[in-house]
């Protein structure tokens, strides 16, 4: 499309005021973690390490974030297997009540989660009988990152087309060996980017967390939520948020890299 | 071998391979979540005893007609449906734009690092963020204080924080999925309405608007449902305001009165199924 | 100041009643055992605590805060705890089960004694239960008849806090927060939960004596709607509603509220220096907190050491300071050099204060011609005054 350079000029300014914008309540979250303010008070009064010395040392918080990325692995994996399921079945197949199907998948991350919380809590707790646990909180969590795994899958699969499995089962080539050779292969980057977003979703979810997780299991936010409430310890969440957010960068630029490669080779 | 067979049985019988697929993530969804919503919604006719907490199995309508008929749950609706509105247009005006930006005029390298900055955020906690706009919307906070020679003083707690706080946590959530629409639009179809002598803003408005606005509608399923559901973000920036998540929440944590809170839920939900009809015809439920 | 009422065990027996028929449908299971120990076993290897934040430190959130390690060293008893925001959370998950310890408060104790959650204590075998202050033992919110359901830990009052540039004179009263709150309207401050609603009966206590309160949890139909009056009417010049200290303790520092209650460890915390804090004339509300044992406890002699523990002056004196709020002895102010501050073992300050309490039915004062206004309709009607 022919965009003048003023458009051009307008759309690059709004973009980059909107990621300055993004990037100021991140600003204040660094600053403070340097302030010698306990509770985050602006400006900052002083300059101290100590919240630094103090986040590094903190076994709570290492041993919660060791929790989340467990949690998030478990939660992603299941969601790949039933997300991955339900794309092949939607894309490839019709079938009466697909959009119930739709739908269903849909609902847990579109309705509030303190419906899904409660929900879930009440089924958990007195409808089995179970005892509230890490498992019941990674089953909470895999229900609502399955659909974006199903959506990214969803997505390729439409673009791929059905072409390429169709010459390989006209030549033979069973349903599960197409799938391992044909279907898997140019699906991985979109898995890959959907778990990531189902890793990402169920890292930093509070509201069902609350509501699910057993006595003695701690993620991240459960941790930065009841150190809110200790003395002190405002400053030390936020080098953990500052470290997060770098760290972070690493996974996003690896998925990024290979969807967009392998999307280029699939849909261009 | 095992599979082979498998293989041979199931390839021409398409139902079964519908079957076999869809068993799995059905009865999970199924089982895990409408049994539980069921549940839960059944729970809004039942009773519950004063002093100890329990839920009774007595039938009731109490609930759900003191939800629909109480002053305090259609002002709180109204006041949640108006925040949600608000915040899922602020976020699509801006991610259009800028997911348009990435999708078109940016270079592939830069389009690489704007996608990492707009996702990198989104691992930084919720609640540091909430509490880092606190300290943003303060009286004597960065915004007053930037504002002050121009005459503008911070909005404060209330209202208007807390559909900026939340505008900011949601934005990432937005602007993915438009990019992802921009990003399918092949730029062939933009040079072939250009050739044919369309300028900028009609390509735009007459062919590129139409191909994206499932993936906008996905975008503002994000900002409205995660604001509708909120209750932690109002507690920290709202001032005295409340919103439904924390009638539900006050009711199922503090008046442990389970029955009550599922009345209420009865809102949002009713609200979200009435929303996602509205838009499924649209598709914009497989651009999430 | 408060009297524990015999009527008490016929509610716990009315409730328990209650629940035992629950128990047939599947939605709560009953207690079995709430008879009181005679003797401390050999410790079961772990005790699962549930409590507020601060109360268990182990050194993993900050390697200097830990009394769990040498209780862990001296009984073999290895420490799992949970914490929660609300009273009311800490009702569900004790509901849950899988619990030997729960640190509750006085709006928490008689509900888990009346669905026969914890069980009696028998503080005989506490060696360390002697020398706490008498004024915190025996109360209506840890014991019925005269048998005690556990061992005060720690207790404050909830405070009035003013900034003193803007809130000139100093105020001696509730009425800046009330009567006179317009005169800060925007920045008056006050605690998020159904329970101030008591905070107001106090007032009224002393302001309206024509209503006759004589316990601000024990609220009949017209003296609960003239505190909901007055809290509509404060709401208009209140700026926000706070539960997390973290919250107030930013809004008093940038000056977003000037004026409205909050606690002592909150003043402490506070490092701008323009604070001070009083106990108003008319008299505040406050907490007391007590360690229960769960009466489904899968390591009752584990249980009993840990409130024998966390009773002993040092331990006592570390937690208490940690989360800021009175010792409950005498000699755990040895090891606290704030004691003053919180005015520890006072027993006139203390008697100022009306513990928090659970309002229910049955009004806690005795009356018995007419109904109090139970804790259901204390939280519908709170949401009420937030609009």
């Amino acid at each position: 499309m022919q965009l003048g350079p003023a458009t051009r000029a307008v759309l690059g300014i709004v973009t980059t005021v909107t990621l300055a914008l993004i990037y100021l309540p991140l600003f204040v979250v660094l600053l403070n973690s340097f302030s010698t303010s306990e509770s985050l008070s602006w400006p900052p009064p002083g300059f101290t390490l100590e919240w630094w010395g103090r986040a590094l040392q903190s076994t709570g918080a290492l041993e919660a974030l060791g929790t989340s990325v467990a949690v998030a692995l478990a939660a992603s994996a299941i969601a790949l297997v039933l997300g991955t399921l339900a794309a092949m079945a939607l894309s490839r197949y019709e079938f009466f009540g697909k959009e119930a199907v739709n739908l269903l998948i849909v609902l847990p991350i579109a309705l509030p989660g303190i419906v899904t919380g409660i929900a879930l809590n009440n089924a958990f707790r007195t409808m089995m009988g179970v005892q509230l646990s890490v498992w019941t909180l990674i089953i909470a969590h895999a229900t609502f990152c399955i659909v974006t795994v199903y959506n990214n899958a969803f997505a390729r699969l439409n673009a791929a087309g059905t072409r390429l499995e169709d010459a390989s089962m006209d030549l033979g080539a069973g349903l599960f060996t197409t799938f391992r050779l044909v279907t898997f292969p140019r699906l991985k980057s979109a898995l890959v980017a959907g778990g990531l977003l189902a890793f990402a979703l169920s890292f930093d979810e509070i509201i069902v967390t609350t509501f699910t997780a057993g006595n003695g299991v701690t993620t991240l936010p459960l941790w930065i939520l009841q150190n809110m409430f200790r003395p002190s310890q405002a400053p030390v969440v936020a080098v953990i948020a500052v470290i997060l957010v770098v760290v972070s960068v690493v996974p996003i630029a690896i998925a990024q890299r290979l969807t967009a490669k392998d999307a280029a080779t699939v849909s261009r | 071998m095992t599979t082979h067979r498998a293989s041979a049985f199931l390839a021409p019988r398409r139902r079964l391979q519908v079957a076999g697929l869809l068993t799995a993530p059905v009865a999970w969804l199924g089982l895990v979540y409408v049994v539980a919503l069921a549940a839960l919604l059944i729970t809004a006719f039942w009773t519950v005893d004063g002093l100890t907490g329990q839920v009774q199995i007595q039938w009731t309508t109490d609930n759900v007609v003191e939800v629909f008929t109480e002053a305090l749950y259609r002002t709180v609706t109204l006041r949640t449906l108006g925040i949600a509105a608000a915040v899922t247009v602020i976020d699509v005006l801006i991610a259009i734009p800028v997911a348009f930006f990435m999708a078109k005029v940016a270079g592939p390298r830069a389009r690489h690092l704007l996608v990492i900055a707009v996702l990198a955020p989104l691992w930084a906690s919720y609640l540091v963020k909430v509490y880092a706009w606190r300290a943003l919307l303060s009286a004597d906070g960065l915004i007053g204080w930037a504002g002050a020679p121009f005459g503008l003083d911070t909005p404060g707690y209330g209202i208007t924080g807390v559909i900026l706080t939340l505008s900011y946590l949601w934005l990432p959530y937005v602007i993915m999925p438009i990019y992802a629409g921009f990003d399918r639009v092949p730029d062939r179809l933009l040079e072939a309405s250009a050739d044919l002598g369309a300028r900028g803003g009609i390509t735009l408005m007459a062919v590129v608007l139409p191909m994206i606005r499932p993936a906008i509608i996905a975008g503002s399923i994000f900002a409205f449902c995660l604001s509708l559901g909120d209750y932690i973000t109002v507690g920290i920036v709202g001032g005295t305001t409340q919103m439904l998540g924390n009638l539900v929440y006050t009711n199922v944590g503090a008046a442990n009165n389970l029955p009550l809170a599922a009345a209420i839920s009865l809102i949002p939900i009713g609200i979200i199924f009435v929303y996602l009809a509205a838009v499924r015809r649209t598709g914009a439920l497989r651009s999430l | 100041m408060l009297k524990p009422t015999a009527r008490m065990s016929l509610r716990a027996g009315v409730a328990s009643v209650a629940v035992a028929s629950l128990a047939a449908c599947g939605t709560a299971s009953s207690g079995s055992d709430t008879e009181a120990a005679t003797e401390i076993g050999d410790a079961e290897g772990t005790v699962s605590i549930l409590a507020w934040p601060g109360y268990v430190e182990d050194g993993s959130n900050d390697p200097t805060v830990d009394w769990v390690s040498d209780f862990e060293e001296a009984t073999s008893c290895e420490v799992v705890s949970k914490t929660y925001g609300t009273s009311d959370e800490a009702y569900q998950l004790m509901q849950s089960g899988g619990y030997d310890v729960v640190a509750a408060s006085g709006d928490l104790t008689l509900r888990l004694i009346a669905a026969d959650l914890v069980s009696a204590v028998n503080t005989d075998l506490l060696e360390n239960y002697e020398g706490i202050f008498d004024f915190l033992k025996d109360k209506e919110w840890n014991s019925v008849d005269g048998v005690s359901y556990g061992v005060p830990h720690g207790y404050g009052a909830n405070l009035l806090m003013y900034n003193t540039e803007v809130v000139d004179p100093a105020p001696t009263s509730w009425d800046v927060v009330f009567d006179s709150a317009s005169d800060y309207a925007g920045a008056v401050t006050a605690y998020d939960s159904p329970i101030y609603i008591a905070d107001a009966a106090v007032y009224l206590m002393t302001h309206e004596p024509d209503l006759g309160i004589t316990n601000p949890y024990a609220l009949d139909e017209d003296q609960f709607a003239a505190a909901v009056d007055l809290l509509k009417l404060q709401k208009e010049s209140v700026g926000e509603y706070w539960s997390d200290y973290l919250k107030e303790i930013q809004a008093f520092e940038s000056g977003d509220s000037v004026v409205g209650t909050t606690w002592q460890v909150i003043q402490n915390s506070i490092s701008t220096g323009n604070t001070e804090v009083v106990l108003p004339e008319e008299g505040a509300t406050g907490w007391s907190d007590t360690w229960m044992i769960a009466s489904e406890a899968e390591s009752p002699n584990c249980a009993y050491m840990w409130l024998d523990y966390i009773a002993s002056p040092e331990a006592n004196a570390t937690a208490t300071a940690y989360f800021g709020e009175a010792p409950s002895s005498e000699a755990a102010c040895d090891f606290r050099d704030d004691c003053e501050a919180y005015h520890a073992g006072d027993e006139e300050y203390a008697s100022q204060i009306w513990y928090w309490t659970t309002p229910v039915a049955e009004c806690v004062d005795g009356r018995e011609d007419v109904e109090c206004v139970d804790y259901a309709e204390w939280t519908k009607a709170w949401q009420e005054i937030k609009g």
